[in-house]
């Protein structure tokens, strides 16, 4: 099975770590990734914001670059999802004949971390340790558009010596929408300062999520807010990272 | 306007949303008022918690959705013959129907109908499409005082306030504020509130019931909005809990009724579906406690003379796009606005609109027309107030898949508006700069450096902490810190030593 890596344009810039920790992980339970260097953006922030001429180069660099792979995995559900339902009304608006064709080779080889996991290569545990109390936020984009369901959960509860905590309003958004963290940024903010405090309630060490742009959002406020609370992505306790 | 044509004592005009602001300056003086936040938070988590029990009840429920949505799907593909059917069938049963393409249309006729009766005051059943054309302010400026009737909207009106919700107009309101309204404008609009009133529900109930009283058996008109009508027999269907609304369709002698055009359903078995739909994700109740049905007139029982007054008021427009009709399916249930987050921090005031919350931002925006020409700031701020969570289109129940609209709608404002528009400028030059980088891998990882350098110059212990920036990126640094940009990317990692490293 030949295997590419999806990055992602934030982990690759802010949170190269996350990247790292899944190639750990995924050579682990031995499964060599290839990172395709032509690999950019998915296109989400153009797509919804408004900005859908802007998408169709990055579709068809998308379609092109990890055309041939047997799965692409991502550890970003947002971004899956993207790919996966979008990419195709990009294609099919663009006026170029080959593009729908090259959309639907790919896009649904494209699985998010824990789909790639779970379903692909049927482990929900991954032989990591982690002996802390963790606080979980599961992603609008990851239950309500790509629908990875418990999936993290039964990842993390797997892990020796994690516990993991109930957080209250678990399912509420937490306010980072993409651009809508800056174009409505008082709305944001106060939607991740409830959502700082329910984590904050839980007394958790350690916040995860299986997306880093909810999670920078977050951490972001934790951090203004002087909160102890680390922030990592679910690859990280995966590959057994314990800093 | 002359005082003698308002509820005595009520001097300022009728309060409207014109000059609301665009979303995120409204949405910003709606964060600072505590008290709001305070009651919306408990109305909606009370509301939300008892619909997901009432939706939990049936096994059936997806079912019914999906019926639902194809049901309104076929009612908007077969528009033009089912409302030349309901006419055909109103007509025949004693009914004047009247077409009205637009609010001034609607409230013209309404208020000639109003006159051909001699009437100066009417009752009025709670309607969204009647906010929706200000057909009180337009029948004030014709003379006509219109009485509100349903609970929360007679707080409205008393509190010359404007709704914040569609179902529930005054849950901006807590029982000590409604107290206080009635206290102090109950007795400028009739029957004056109890000396020793208290902010208990009941009580509050009460004195609402006995200032009503007199209002429902003094007026010779009403007027309503409708829930449905149903073509195959020309019958209109009200859904109501406070029996207000029966009041007013039953005591009358001309009841006048306007209606969006996209209320329709085809049969009496389509409404099944929906009397099923509508009460549990709107009230979370199994059955709302009244529904009247009537179709024209009955000789010797009810309102001997019933109007009609179809509505368009952009709904053809909104019809003409393949993506943005699926909001005409809306049955105007709220479930919508009790889940939404951003609803639940702002309330309804800010969107402008008597549509608030996620089915607003997607309605409004329609029905002024964007689909036909630009939009103005307020407009088009609309579609963006939204994080894209997906909760809407979850609870909807005829399937309005409102983030796939609200990113259509994002699309026509940025077409529309392009790089003109004064609020898109910055953010169209930055997603012109991002297409740049990202067109490239070699121009990706030439920003990367860059960006990682920045983090190096501007970065404090791995964060970049308070940040004075102009515009967008200035936002970010308004409420939360950024993690500094990696030294050394992803790919930098990987083409050095990741690639191999074991």
């Amino acid at each position: 099975m030949r295997v590419a890596l999806f990055i992602t344009c934030f982990n690759d810039l802010l949170f190269p770590e996350v990247g790292q920790a899944v190639v750990r992980l995924l050579r682990r339970l031995g499964h060599e990734v290839e990172f395709p260097a032509g690999q950019t953006c998915c296109g989400q922030i153009q797509f919804n914001t408004g900005y859908r001429d802007a998408c169709v180069p990055l579709v068809r660099r998308f379609a092109e670059t990890f055309a041939g792979f047997d799965a692409v995995v991502t550890p970003s559900p947002s971004c899956a999802a993207m790919v996966r339902h979008h990419h195709a009304t990009v294609a099919r608006e663009a006026g170029d004949p080959r593009l729908p064709a090259a959309v639907a080779e790919v896009a649904p080889r494209v699985h998010d971390l824990t789909e790639f996991l779970v379903d692909v290569l049927g482990v929900t545990d991954v032989g990591a340790r982690f002996p802390h109390t963790v606080a979980f936020h599961p992603t609008c984009h990851s239950v309500r558009l790509l629908g990875i369901g418990d999936r993290p959960q039964r990842l993390l509860t797997a892990v020796e010596g994690l516990t993991l905590v109930d957080m209250p309003g678990a399912d509420e958004c937490c306010g980072f929408g993409g651009t809508f963290a800056v174009k409505n940024v008082d709305t944001s903010v106060a939607m991740g300062a409830d959502k700082v405090a329910a984590i904050r309630s839980t007394g958790a060490e350690v916040l995860t999520s299986a997306d880093t742009s909810c999670l920078m959002h977050l951490g972001g406020l934790l951090s203004r807010g002087r909160a102890s609370v680390r922030v990592m992505h679910l690859a990280q306790i995966l590959a057994g990272d314990d800093r | 306007m002359s005082e003698a044509t308002r509820p005595s004592g009520v001097r300022e005009p009728l309060p409207t949303f014109a000059g609301t602001p665009p979303f995120p300056e409204a949405a910003k003086a709606a964060l600072a008022d505590a008290q709001l936040r305070r009651n919306l938070r408990r109305a909606t988590t009370t509301i939300r918690t008892k619909r997901a029990s009432a939706i939990a009840e049936r096994d059936d429920w997806e079912e019914l959705r999906l019926a639902g949505a194809a049901i309104k799907d076929d009612v908007l593909a077969r528009l033009p013959e089912l409302l030349v059917e309901l006419e055909a069938n109103v007509t025949a049963a004693g009914g004047t129907v009247h077409w009205a393409r637009d609010a001034a249309e609607a409230n013209a006729i309404v208020a000639s109908i109003v006159h051909d009766h001699g009437a100066t005051e009417v009752v009025k059943v709670k309607s969204m499409v009647t906010q929706e054309i200000e057909l009180n302010d337009a029948l004030a400026r014709e003379g006509i005082v219109a009485w509100e009737t349903d609970l929360a909207e007679l707080i409205v009106q008393l509190g010359h306030d404007l709704p914040s919700h569609i179902l529930v107009p005054a849950i901006h309101r807590n029982r000590r504020e409604v107290r206080q309204i009635f206290v102090e404008e109950m007795a400028k609009a009739g029957r004056p509130a109890p000396a020793d009133l208290s902010d208990d529900p009941r009580a509050l109930a009460e004195a609402a019931r006995l200032h009503l009283r007199e209002k429902f058996l003094r007026a010779k008109v009403a007027i309503s909005g409708a829930n449905f009508a149903v073509a195959e027999t020309g019958t209109v269907v009200i859904v109501e809990s406070e029996g207000n609304g029966r009041m007013c369709l039953t005591l009358p002698d001309t009841l006048i009724t306007v209606m969006g055009i996209e209320k329709l359903v085809p049969t009496w078995r389509d409404l099944e579906v929906f009397l099923q739909l509508l009460p549990r994700s709107s009230t979370a109740e199994r059955m709302n406690p009244y529904t009247s049905m009537w179709t024209g007139v009955t000789p010797g029982d009810g309102p001997q003379a019933f109007h009609l007054v179809l509505l368009d008021n952009g709904r053809v427009d909104t019809l003409s796009d393949p993506v943005g009709r699926q909001a005409l399916r809306c049955i105007k249930c709220s479930a919508c606005l009790n889940v939404c987050p951003v609803y639940e921090r702002i309330g309804g005031h800010a969107y402008g609109s008597p549509y608030p919350g996620p089915i607003g931002a997607i309605l409004t925006p329609q029905l002024r027309g964007i689909a036909r020409h630009a939009v103005d700031e307020q407009t088009a701020s609309l579609p963006y107030a939204s994080s894209l969570c997906g909760a809407c289109f979850e609870v909807c129940p005829v399937r309005i898949d409102i983030p796939e609209v609200l990113v259509h709608l994002r699309a026509q404002v940025v077409r529309q508006h392009g790089w003109r528009a004064r609020t898109l400028t910055e953010e169209a030059a930055m997603m012109g700069a991002l297409g740049v980088v990202f067109g490239s891998s070699r121009r990706l990882d030439a920003a990367e450096r860059l960006a990682g350098l920045g983090g190096r110059l501007f970065g404090h212990r791995g964060r970049i902490g308070r940040l004075r920036l102009p515009g967008l990126l200035g936002a970010w640094f308004r409420g939360r810190d950024l993690r500094v940009p990696a030294r050394t990317s992803f790919r930098r990692w990987w083409s050095g030593q990741g690639r191999t490293r074991r």
